[in-house]
């Protein structure tokens, strides 16, 4: 008889994987892909295959530099590409696009130690280097159906004109300026569920940073509503702050994590000089995810608490 | 205070939905014939081992006591078969340790020990422990801690609830199952028997839900007057999260308690006891056969026909395995006990031990073992952890031995149920770095 494979219990595995759980994020954005097509056409389609391909290629690239497993198989890096895009505008050159995908993928993701490690959402990062790199190209916002130049609605809010806002149906169903992935509220929600119906992610994000910034926007004298429905607030708050790597690993943390995603959001959009503080909020309270780890942790089972303990 | 039974478990944190396979639950246990030799370890429960009382060329009877220790943490060991010792030699058993077994070639027989007599009518808790540690008993549910230790509870402790676990949350092991099914009345009776003893009012019955043909049966007698008139032994349907079963997890769903940590159930004013361990001390009270057979449950990938198997303790795997049909492909694992906390043994010439509850022999397919890829951070076993610890940071800190940290993580509440293992997305052996930290933290200990 053969030897034996004499291993640690459990001799049980789950079978989700790494890839599997990546593969169920690049579904549950398939409808904001849609969405991206039907409002903004196929240039939406050609900005998302850039980043896609450009975030693949800095990934094979730069494991083969430092000479380390290759892992472009986890499909955590095509994730990237498409959030990326999601986070564009539809009249990006797609060189700036897929520059972005460098800047995501060998900067904030593999200069960290790859999957895992990075400190910082890297499509957020990425757009907000871009953002500051490419201020008028970055802002540059298409109104769904005809290309012609317009304005998101927080632009409109935050300009103060006056100008009449879109309605809220319209800006349920995306028909709005703005981001490829995060006008279509509607698109964003759907694959949110599937996300949360797939238990790849647990609610407490989504819900805790959306019910702040609805509770702030009203005490702000804004409209919830039609916070919830701007900008990237959905699209981040079922997509990017859920992160893995870069938020909270247990329910206490992620409360406090997704509070202050919602805080800092409204913050930025009543008081800031731009008009909208998804992705700043977001990376913010990533580079705060240690801090927070480290004085808020679940309580073992059956643990009696010592005051000196808490005392040190 | 008047003692409520629940009507529905109380909440416990986190848990694994394991795939249950559990394959012969529906199957009545076969009964094996004795075998040609058995080989009876010294050690076969937690606590100090036992010294062999017979030498070679001796002859044993079915039922006599072949092995004692004077330590109080231990249990004496009795022959499964009469006939001729023909060696005492040293063993390696599934932790890695050698340990004295006496191997005894079998007359075909079966004289039984004359000296074997029902003991006198059991009215108090002393005579209990006493029949407890006669009869050989240790906890059937797999970890084999000396029943007698566990009853023995003192004074101080106001013990006001006895649980029977039922819950057998490991998968394909379906003994406890085979057993409340089978022999139901004379469990029932054993329970009513220890509850009059221990002077307890409230029994619960715990069974995970998966297995509604046991509840019903057992609710069917528990629920007669005739013999429960005060109705103070009442079954619990579970649910079927792993781990219901572990004494901690169980505990709480049945009364809502935590035991705090380095504490025991009898701090919490409970006493959990295996299902099969009591209807085995009630047919001990009746008869006076210490325990000599064992039912086992024989599953897995490798294994031709699935089925439980009522075995002599210290038969060999390989004539279990061979009785129930032998081996479907070639195992390329073997484990005692189950899937998420049995251990891997190196050969199927290892003894049955008093304890096992299920042999598994896994295929080439089955044993695979995952590649491990970086972690992600997801949390999943962070969300699993029936103890609420952080598993990963657990990994990570015992990997770089800061004993420090997995002091502050609480690494010692960790019972290794292998929930975050088990959930890992990216395959980490999270429990087995964690059992090295452990021993990292022990050996520590140790220095001092």
């Amino acid at each position: 008889m053969e030897k034996m494979i004499v291993s640690s219990s459990p001799h049980f595995n789950t079978k989700t994987t790494t890839a599997g759980i990546m593969l169920d994020v690049i579904i549950a954005m398939v409808p904001a892909m849609i969405a991206s097509v039907i409002l903004y056409g196929f240039r939406s389609a050609a900005i998302i295959l850039t980043c896609v391909a450009s975030c693949i290629l800095s990934e094979y690239l730069s494991r083969k530099v430092m000479k380390r497993k290759q892992t472009v198989q986890d499909l955590s890096c095509v994730v990237t590409g498409i959030l990326l895009a999601l986070n564009l505008p539809v009249s990006i050159s797609p060189v700036i696009a897929a520059f972005g995908g460098v800047i995501a993928i060998v900067v904030i993701k593999q200069m960290f130690g790859g999957i895992g490690q990075n400190f910082v959402n890297p499509a957020l990062t990425a757009r907000i280097i871009l953002m500051n790199s490419f201020p008028a190209k970055m802002t540059a916002w298409t109104a769904p159906f005809d290309g012609t130049t317009t304005a998101t609605p927080l632009g409109i809010v935050n300009e103060g004109t006056g100008a009449a806002l879109p309605s809220y149906l319209d800006m349920f169903l995306g028909k709005t300026g703005g981001c490829l992935g995060e006008t279509c509220a509607l698109a964003v929600i759907i694959g949110g569920l599937y996300l949360i119906a797939r238990k790849v992610i647990s609610p407490v994000i989504p819900a805790t940073y959306l019910a702040t910034a609805a509770v702030f926007s009203l005490l702000l004298g804004r409209d919830p509503v039609m916070d919830l429905l701007s900008g990237g607030l959905l699209l981040g708050a079922f997509f990017m702050a859920t992160d893995y790597t870069t938020s909270p690993i247990h329910t206490k943390g992620r409360i406090i994590f997704a509070v202050g995603c919602g805080v800092l959001t409204m913050l930025i959009r009543e008081f800031g000089s731009l008009p909208e503080g998804v992705s700043y909020s977001i990376v913010i309270m990533n580079i705060l995810v240690p801090l927070i780890e480290r004085f808020v942790s679940p309580v073992p089972f059956g643990k009696v608490k010592t005051e000196k303990e808490g005392a040190k | 205070m008047e003692l409520s039974f629940p009507t529905k478990p109380f909440k416990t944190h986190g848990g694994a939905h394991v795939p249950h396979h559990k394959n012969t639950g529906a199957m009545a246990s076969v009964k094996m014939p004795i075998p040609e030799q058995v080989v009876i370890a010294m050690s076969q429960h937690i606590g100090a081992p036992c010294k062999p009382l017979v030498k070679k060329g001796d002859h044993v009877y079915v039922g006599q006591k072949i092995g004692d220790t004077d330590a109080f943490v231990s249990a004496p060991i009795h022959s499964s078969v009469s006939g001729t010792v023909t060696e005492i030699k040293q063993i390696m058993l599934t932790g890695g340790q050698m340990t004295d077994a006496v191997v005894i070639k079998s007359d075909g027989l079966q004289e039984m020990d004359p000296e074997i007599k029902a003991p006198e009518e059991i009215k108090t808790k002393e005579q209990l422990v006493k029949a407890a540690r006669d009869s050989g008993l240790v906890g059937l549910g797999g970890a084999g801690f000396p029943a007698h230790v566990k009853l023995n509870v003192g004074p101080d402790k106001n013990i006001d609830t006895l649980i029977i676990n039922g819950a057998e949350c490991e998968p394909y092991v379906t003994c406890d199952h085979r057993e409340a099914l089978e022999n139901g009345q004379n469990l029932l009776e054993g329970i009513y028997k220890i509850k009059e003893i221990l002077g307890v009012h409230r029994v619960i019955i715990a069974i995970e839900n998966n297995k509604p043909d046991a509840i019903e049966a057992l609710k069917k007698i528990a629920d007669n007057p005739e013999y429960d008139p005060n109705d103070e032994v009442r079954v619990l349907a579970l649910k079927s999260i792993y781990p219901q079963g572990a004494e901690k997890v169980l505990i709480q769903a049945c009364t809502g308690r935590k035991v705090e940590a380095g504490k025991i159930p009898a701090d919490a004013g409970c006493i959990v006891m295996n299902i099969g361990s009591v209807s085995f001390l009630n047919s001990y009270m009746k008869n006076g056969i210490p325990l000599i057979l064992k039912r086992i449950t024989v599953d897995g990938s490798a294994i031709k026909n699935p089925m439980n198997v009522i075995v002599p303790v210290g038969t060999q795997i390989k004539d279990v395995v061979e009785f129930t049909g032998g081996y479907k492909s070639e195992p390329r694992k073997i484990i005692m006990g189950g899937p998420m906390m049995g251990v891997a043994i190196t050969g199927d010439d290892i003894p049955v031990l008093k304890q096992n509850n299920g042999i598994l022999c896994f295929d080439a397919k089955e044993a695979a073992l995952r590649e491990p890829t970086d972690c992600i951070r997801c949390g999943r076993c962070v969300a699993a952890c029936p103890m609420n610890l952080l598993p990963t940071k657990l990994e990570k800190y015992s990997e770089m031995k800061d004993l420090e940290m997995l002091q502050q993580l609480d690494i010692m509440t960790c019972m290794e149920c292998g929930c975050c293992s088990f959930s890992c997305p990216a395959g980490h052996r999270i429990v087995q770095a964690i059992r090295l930290g452990k021993a990292e933290i022990r050996k520590a200990g140790a220095k001092k």
